[in-house]
């Protein structure tokens, strides 16, 4: 691990080495692999199609057929979007139209107030998911670092109610929202605020363990070294170890965010003025109540609604994948 | 050399007064933690302190007097952990369980109370207020009632009614404020139109308060049997008068024109000899009531069952057409020969990022039956029920799950089958495996180690997949025969939701029978699957 710097010669280098142990590792695995039966007789520089095709080209074939079978729906609905007053009829011409006037007409419809719930979808997601990331991370941190009574007891509760969706608890949700609401209007029935901390209920289950397992993996000779130096837990806490989780703090934030944003259940149950709503509970409604007449706005709301997920998972694919198997083969 | 540098720190140390290590140690914990630590840490908490100290106010005011005792506990107990010394764990551990305990397992405590209760529509509210809600929507107007001139005023936010009668006498009441002669009222025209002391509500403002002036009802007289005057647009009032007559010795009602006479029969509503009950009625405890329907009563078994099987069938059936796919690509791709295989990842994992509740609307607008893309375009003008049908739509939806679900498992299988050894395979190639052998009895058995809690947790997922039913064919087709609200592809948790919050009447008692049902049957079958997976794990 030599300092490297940009265009620095042992950077090239490097990159030499990493083509090199790249190739080794095709060779390698082209001899023990051999999927398919094939007996690897080192390489050749052109093979003929027929044993193309047996070795690589169904592959494409395959690829091909799934990656139509993938992203079909998502051109459909890209390309309804683009044919404004379309009904879902008319979405079937694909691409006949490329005019972005439905994205216009979205925010202007009374009522179905797109603008909002838009705002409120991102701000209920971003406060959820900075709540989920704060709460785990502090939970995950006293599990990790500290040994208590009820440790271990903590963490079986928290295995176990994980196994309780708060789905599953919709209608004590609802009544005791209501019962919040006869109280304290702001936070009970038909607030986000009141959602928001629903949700948050339901952080420390989910995220608590995947927090857990990262927090063990960063060595705890680093909290004493600092101890020693003088700081308090608090500090070691949010000037150290904080950053260094800081990719498990990024996806648990993430799908903690993914997942709020598309929540349609209890959100629908807890938001009731259409201003309110988040993008999920509107869209449905917007949906059940013009179904195929003004299908190329749906569709207009639905790729606005779905860009920045997207971008984002893609943005992170592999730090959220890596998460997601190993927080579940523990 | 080194035995005196070790023990001079420890002579150093011992003689040392313990006041001034402590002093030390204070003003290490001091520099670290820093002012703004203390500062932000006395900032929330006197926020928190405000809230809850409001909380507890209207709390008491209301008389709740337990939860405002529990509220004040734990708002001391909180203050006291944070501001005392040590108590680390608790420090890190309060606010997310504060949280966790009220909003998930009290939350599924309270499932279980509601289990339990007849609550729901027609069933919400205590006694007491029930007969008071029957008096009032038993209010007639009287046939020959004389139109009242109104005026609605208010003072310090209570409304009240200025009303002219017919003879032009005026008087002034409001709600359980019977109605009281008024000498020096503003007239306009005969009629009043203003008292000195209240504020006159205007046009707009009658508006803007519709529904609960709407509600009001203005005793005539201290004698209930008067009636009271209500009004149906803010300014004309008639006289309305209860048909029904609550006698408290022998706590019954009695409908005054018929001359039925309603008891309480302890089935939380006033129920007359020949069965008719007076809705609303109140919320009681009824045992097992809600359980025993669910699996006693006929038109509600069925349908249950018929959920249950198919709950089963669709979680296991998405989860394994998903793994099989996923398996399937991961092994198609997993060749090092096969170029760009980067753009065919990026693309199929699109299902997966695209939101969960948008891929399902999209697929239930393209599989509409008149106009969807399917039936139009790739059917050519086919006419098939997809969503509509009973087999169809259940087929429809394990389509939709596969295109949304695969790519997961894609992603995982091929992480899990990079990470077996490649020594293990040579080895066996060695020993003269075919690369089926290879694949059936090495791969696949070390790929189930690492991916089998991964299939058990999507399972648990599939088994309460609501946005998927819901948004995709909402359930249906209803099955017309049953006593509840469902159709052909609803899975318990939309049921749930159903039969607690679609349709005119909501049933929570039955509906959170329901959820205790599913939370038994998700926790039971996870430990099994979890136990099993680790005795793999043993295996391996």
């Amino acid at each position: 691990m030599s300092d490297l710097k940009p265009g620095a010669p042992a950077a090239r280098g490097l990159l030499d080495r990493v083509a090199a142990s790249d190739d080794e590792l095709t060779t390698t695995t082209t001899l023990t692999t051999g999927g398919g039966g094939v007996r690897g007789q080192g390489k050749q520089p052109r093979r003929p199609f027929k044993r193309y095709f047996r070795e690589t080209g169904w592959r494409h074939l395959v690829g091909i057929g799934v990656a139509i079978f993938a992203i079909f729906p998502l051109l459909y609905v890209f390309s309804a979007s683009l044919n404004p007053g379309g009904t879902l009829l008319t979405a079937n011409g694909l691409f006949s139209n490329f005019n972005f006037e439905s994205y216009v007409d979205l925010f202007n419809s009374p009522r179905h107030p797109y603008g909002a719930w838009y705002v409120n979808t991102l701000v209920i997601g971003l406060v959820t998911a900075a709540g989920t990331v704060l709460m785990g991370a502090l939970a995950a941190y006293s599990f990790s670092r500290m040994r208590f009574t009820g440790r271990r007891f903590g963490l079986t509760t928290l295995l176990v109610v994980q196994m309780f969706p708060q789905m599953l608890a919709a209608v004590a949700i609802f009544l005791l929202m209501v019962a919040i609401g006869d109280i304290f209007p702001a936070l009970g029935l038909n607030t986000q605020i009141g959602l928001i901390m629903v949700y948050l209920g339901g952080a420390l289950g989910v995220n608590t363990y995947l927090m857990y397992g990262f927090f063990n993996t960063v060595p705890s000779s680093i909290d004493e070294a600092a101890k020693i130096d003088g700081a308090g837990h608090a500090r070691i806490f949010f000037t150290i170890i904080l950053r260094l989780v800081a990719p498990i703090l990024a996806v648990v934030g993430l799908l903690s965010f993914i997942g709020t944003a598309s929540e349609f259940m209890l959100a629908s149950v807890i938001l009731i003025d259409p201003d309110k709503q988040t993008l999920a509970v509107g869209l449905y409604k917007f949906v059940s109540d013009e179904f195929s007449k003004n299908w190329s706005i749906f569709a207009a709301g639905a790729v606005l609604a779905a860009i920045l997920p997207v971008a984002l998972f893609l943005a992170l694919q592999r730090y959220i994948v890596g998460g997601l198997t190993a927080g579940s083969v523990k | 050399m080194t035995t005196p540098t070790i023990e001079e720190p420890h002579t150093a140390e011992a003689p040392k007064p313990t006041k001034r290590a402590r002093r030390a140690t204070r003003i290490a914990e001091a520099a670290s933690g820093g002012w703004k630590v203390l500062l932000f840490k006395v900032i929330a908490l006197g926020i928190i302190d405000a809230m809850a100290l409001y909380a507890i106010l209207v709390l008491v005011q209301s008389e709740q007097w337990l939860i405002a005792g529990i509220v004040l506990a734990v708002t001391a107990f909180a203050n006291w952990i944070y501001f005392s010394r040590g108590h680390l764990p608790a420090k890190y551990l309060i606010p997310g369980l504060i949280f966790l305990f009220v909003f998930q397992i009290f939350a599924a405590g309270y499932t279980g109370y509601v289990a339990f209760t007849n609550y729901g529509t027609g069933h919400n509210s205590t006694k007491d207020s029930a007969i008071n809600a029957l008096m009032l929507s038993a209010q007639e107007r009287v046939p020959d009632s004389p139109a009242y001139q109104l005026t609605i005023v208010e003072q310090l936010g209570e409304l009240s009614f200025l009303v002219t009668d017919p003879d032009g006498d005026v008087r002034l009441g409001g709600e359980e404020r019977p109605l009281e002669p008024v000498d020096n009222a503003e007239m306009d025209g005969g009629k009043a139109v203003g008292v000195p002391g209240y504020n006159t509500l205007s046009f707009a403002q009658i508006v803007a308060d519709q529904q609960r002036i709407a509600d009001m009802a203005v005793p005539i007289s201290d004698d209930p049997n008067d009636g009271a005057l209500r009004t149906p647009d803010g300014s004309v009032a008639y006289a309305y008068v209860s048909k029904l007559v609550y006698d408290e010795a022998a706590d019954t009602m009695t409908d005054t024109r018929t001359g039925v006479v309603y008891s309480d029969i302890g089935t939380g509503a006033f129920t007359a000899p020949d069965g008719t009950e007076l809705l609303p009625g109140w919320q009681i405890f009824v045992g097992f009531d809600n359980f025993v329907r669910a699996f006693g009563e006929e038109s509600i078994r069925g349908p249950f069952f018929s959920v249950l099987t198919w709950t089963f069938v669709f979680a296991f059936l998405s989860v394994f057409l998903c793994f099989a796919a996923g398996l399937f690509l991961a092994i198609v791709f997993n060749d090092p020969r096969m170029k760009s295989k980067r753009y065919y990842r990026v693309i199929m994992i699109l299902p997966y990022a695209f939101p969960g509740f948008l891929s399902a609307l999209v697929w239930a607008g393209m599989m509409n039956q008149e106009f969807g893309f399917i039936n139009v375009v790739l059917f050519g003008g086919a006419d098939i029920p997809w969503l509509t049908n009973e087999w169809l739509a259940k087929f429809s939806i394990l389509l939709v799950n596969l295109w949304l679900g695969f790519p997961y498992m894609f992603l995982i299988c091929t992480g899990a089958l990079q990470a077996i050894p490649d020594e293990l395979q040579e080895a066996a190639r060695v020993d003269g495996a075919s690369a089926w052998q290879v694949f059936r009895n090495i791969k696949l058995p070390l790929l189930f180690v690492a991916v089998a809690p991964l299939l058990i947790a999507s399972f648990a997922y599939n088994f309460n997949n609501f946005v998927l039913i819901y948004m995709l064919t909402g359930g249906g087709p209803r099955d017309v025969s049953a006593g509840v609200n469902v159709g052909a592809t609803d899975i318990l948790i939309s049921m749930v939701y159903k039969v607690a919050f679609v349709g005119s009447t909501s049933d929570y008692g039955l509906a959170s029978a329901f959820s205790i049902i599913i939370f038994l049957l998700v926790g039971t079958i996870s430990v099994i699957a979890f136990r099993r997976t680790k005795a793999l794990e043993e295996l391996v």
